[in-house]
C-alpha cells in the first residue's frame, strides 16, 4: 500500500520542479537583460527581457495553478503550513511577473524604468525562495 | 486564500490604473493646443468600435449637402486621385511587415485587428467613371493589378504615378484608358524595411517637377532601435526626370497624406503623432513642411516638449523642432488631406480650406476622429475650428466606417472620401452647387495617402 502512496508523488514532485524551473532560470535572465539595457540603452536587451518574462509568467501560473490544486486535493494536513507558504510565494512572484510584462510592454526607455527593475529583483528573489521551500519541503516528505 | 487575495490585489490595483479618461475641457485644435501631463500608464487604453454595416444609413452631411456611395464592395481603399478626364482612381491594399517583436506586439496586434475589415487588401487600382455627371458610378474596372500595398496617387503630364509599400512606379496614361497592363516603372525604391508605418503617401510639385513622398516611422517612438530609422519619419523630395531623392523634412512620425495649398503653393502635411502618452496627447497635426525642417519625433513633440522614452536623448535636436501648425486632435489618426480650389471649394463655411480625413483612434476610451473635418484657411494659413463635413460613421459601439483619403474633384464640386472599413468611396456634394464658374483644376492632379 505504502507504493501506491509515494509513486505519485515521486511523479508529481519532479514535473512540479521542472515547471518551477522556469521562473527560476527567466526571472534572474530578465533581471540580468534588464540591466545590461540600463547599462546600454540597447533596446533588444528590453525585448529579449520581454520575452523572458513571458515565459516565466507562463510557467509561473502552471506552478501558481498545481499548487493551488496540491493544497485543497490530496495533500497531508500536517503539511498544509509550509504549503500556505509556498503558495503564496509562489501567488507574489506570479502577481509580480505579470506587472512586470505589463510595465515591459511600454515603449523604449520606459519599458524598464525602477519599477521593472524593482519587479524583477522581487520576481528572482521569490523564485528561488520558492525553489528553496519546495525542494526542502520534498526531503521533509520523503522523511515522512 | 487571504495571502493569495492580498497578492492579487496590487495586480487589480495596476490593471485599474489604466489611461483616465479624458477631459473635454482641453482644447486640443488650431495653432495653440492645450498639452497635457503625460501619461505614460502600465496599460494603455485601448478601445476599438468594431466592424457593423451601414444597412439602410448613410453617414451624416451638414444641411444641403447629399451624401453618396459611389463605389461598394472595394478591397481596402485608401486614397484616391481624380483625372484630368473626371475618371477616379482608387488605390486599394493593406501593406506592413513588421516582425512581431515583443509578446505586447501579438497582443496588440489582435485588438487592432478587431477594429479593421477582414476584407484581403487588393494590391490594385480601380477605376471609377460618371459618364453622364449625375454623379452616380456608370462604370466601374480594375484599372491596374498586381502591385504591393499602393498608397499615395499622383498625376503629371500624362503620367500616373502610383506608390507602393517599397517603391514608387509610374505608368503612361492614354487619355479614356480603363485599365493600363503591368505594374509600372520603377521610378526608385522607397524605404519599405518593416514598414510598421507603410502607407507612402504622394503629392506633386505645382510645376510637376519634383514629387514628394511621406515615409512613416517603423515603431511608436523609436523601441525598434534607431537603426530602422534611417530614412524614415520623412518627407522624399523625389526629382521626376530623375528619380533621384533627398529628405526634404524629417522628424514628421508619420507622414500620411500630403497636398499643395493653391494659394501660397506650399507643401502640406497631416501627420500621425505618438501613442501611449494618454488620451490626450499627442495631437496629430496639420502643418506646412518647411524645407529641411525637424519637426520633433522621436525626441520631441510640438516643438520642445521631451519624450523621455526616447534614450540617448538629442537635446541639440529638439532645441531645433519646428511646432507644426494646426492641431487636428489627439488620435483621430489623419489619413487624408486635400484643399478646396481657389474660387469657391463646395461653398458657404466650406468655401476655402482644407478637408482632412480622419481614421479613428484606438489608444483612447473615448474614441475621437471617425469623421471628415473642414479647417477653414485665409491667406494659405488655417484661420478657424475645423468643421465636420463627414460623420456618424460610429453607432455605439460599432464602427461602420473608418475614413482614410479625401479628394476634392474641383470640376463637379464633390469631395470623395475612401473609406476601409465599409470597403466604399463615399461622394459629398452641395445640394445646389455655388454659382461661381469652375475652373478646370490645374495640370497637376494630386493626391496623397495615409495608413
Amino acid at each position: 500500500m505504502n507504493r501506491t502512496v509515494i509513486h505519485p508523488r515521486s511523479f508529481a514532485k519532479p514535473l512540479h520542479a521542472i515547471l518551477l524551473a522556469f521562473p527560476v532560470a527567466l526571472y534572474p535572465s530578465a533581471l540580468l537583460s534588464d540591466i545590461t539595457y540600463l547599462n546600454t540603452a540597447e533596446i533588444q536587451w528590453s525585448n529579449f527581457s520581454s520575452w523572458l518574462i513571458a515565459g516565466a509568467d507562463f510557467f509561473a501560473g502552471l506552478v501558481l495553478a498545481w499548487s493551488i490544486i496540491g493544497l485543497f486535493a490530496g495533500r497531508a494536513k500536517h503539511a498544509r503550513g509550509g504549503g500556505m507558504l509556498y503558495l503564496g510565494v509562489v501567488a507574489v512572484m506570479f502577481a509580480a511577473g505579470v506587472l512586470n510584462a505589463f510595465q515591459h510592454a511600454r515603449d523604449g526607455w520606459h519599458s524598464v524604468g525602477t519599477l521593472g527593475l524593482v519587479l524583477s529583483i522581487a520576481c528572482t528573489v521569490l523564485a528561488f525562495v520558492a525553489a528553496y521551500l519546495l525542494f526542502s519541503s520534498q526531503s521533509v516528505d520523503q522523511r515522512a | 486564500m487571504k495571502r493569495l487575495f492580498m497578492a492579487l490585489l496590487p495586480l487589480g490595483l495596476a490593471l485599474a490604473a489604466c489611461q483616465g479618461e479624458s477631459d473635454p475641457g482641453i482644447d486640443q485644435t488650431g495653432a495653440r493646443p492645450e498639452l497635457p501631463v503625460q501619461n505614460d500608464a502600465l496599460v494603455p487604453a485601448m478601445k476599438i468600435p468594431t466592424p457593423e454595416g451601414w444597412g439602410d444609413e448613410l453617414p451624416t452631411v451638414p444641411a444641403g449637402f447629399t451624401v453618396t456611395a459611389i463605389a461598394r464592395d472595394l478591397k481596402i481603399p485608401r486614397q484616391t486621385l481624380v483625372l484630368p478626364n473626371g475618371d477616379i482612381l482608387v488605390a486599394e491594399g493593406s501593406g506592413g511587415k513588421a516582425p512581431k517583436l515583443r509578446p505586447k506586439d501579438i497582443i496588440a496586434g489582435l485588438i487592432k485587428k478587431r477594429g479593421k475589415s477582414s476584407v484581403e487588401g487588393g494590391d490594385r487600382i480601380t477605376l471609377l467613371r460618371d459618364s453622364d455627371g449625375d454623379g452616380q458610378t456608370d462604370l466601374q474596372t480594375t484599372f491596374i493589378d498586381g502591385l504591393d500595398a499602393p498608397y499615395g496617387l499622383a498625376f503629371v503630364e500624362g503620367t500616373l504615378y502610383v506608390a507602393n509599400q517599397d517603391n514608387l512606379v509610374s505608368f503612361p496614361y492614354i487619355e479614356g484608358a480603363t485599365s493600363i497592363a503591368g505594374t509600372g516603372t520603377e521610378v526608385t525604391r522607397l524605404p519599405g524595411k518593416i514598414n510598421h508605418h507603410w502607407t507612402k503617401a504622394l503629392t506633386a510639385s505645382p510645376d510637376g517637377s519634383k514629387l514628394y513622398v511621406g515615409i512613416g516611422s517603423n515603431s511608436n517612438v523609436g523601441e525598434r532601435g534607431m537603426d530602422v530609422e534611417e530614412d524614415r519619419a520623412v518627407i522624399w523630395e523625389i526629382d521626376r526626370a530623375t528619380g533621384a531623392s533627398r529628405i526634404f523634412a524629417s522628424g514628421i512620425r508619420n507622414p500620411t497624406a500630403l497636398a499643395f495649398d493653391p494659394w501660397t503653393e506650399r507643401l502640406w502635411a497631416v501627420a500621425n503623432e505618438r501613442d501611449e502618452l494618454g488620451p490626450q496627447l499627442v495631437p496629430d497635426y496639420l502643418t506646412s513642411v518647411r524645407e529641411g525642417g525637424f519637426y520633433g519625433w522621436p525626441y520631441s513633440y510640438y516643438g520642445q516638449n521631451v519624450d523621455p522614452r526616447i534614450r540617448p536623448a538629442r537635446p541639440d535636436l529638439v532645441k531645433t523642432a519646428i511646432v507644426p501648425d494646426y492641431a487636428l486632435g489627439s488620435h483621430v489618426a489623419a489619413l487624408g488631406v486635400d484643399f478646396t480650389t481657389t474660387d469657391g471649394g463646395l461653398g458657404g463655411p466650406f468655401a476655402e480650406g482644407a478637408f482632412v480625413g480622419m481614421h479613428g483612434s484606438w489608444n483612447r476610451s473615448d474614441p475621437s476622429g471617425y469623421k471628415v473635418v473642414f479647417v477653414p484657411f485665409s491667406g494659405g494659413r488655417p484661420s478657424g475650428d475645423p468643421i465636420d463635413l463627414l460623420s456618424g460613421f460610429l453607432k455605439g459601439d460599432k464602427a461602420r466606417g473608418r475614413p482614410v483619403g479625401v479628394t476634392y474633384d474641383a470640376k463637379r464640386r464633390a469631395l470623395l472620401v475612401a473609406d476601409d472599413v465599409s470597403n466604399t468611396v463615399w461622394r459629398i456634394a452641395p445640394r445646389n452647387p455655388p454659382p461661381a464658374a469652375a475652373q478646370p483644376r490645374p495640370k497637376i492632379a494630386s493626391v496623397s495617402s495615409a495608413s
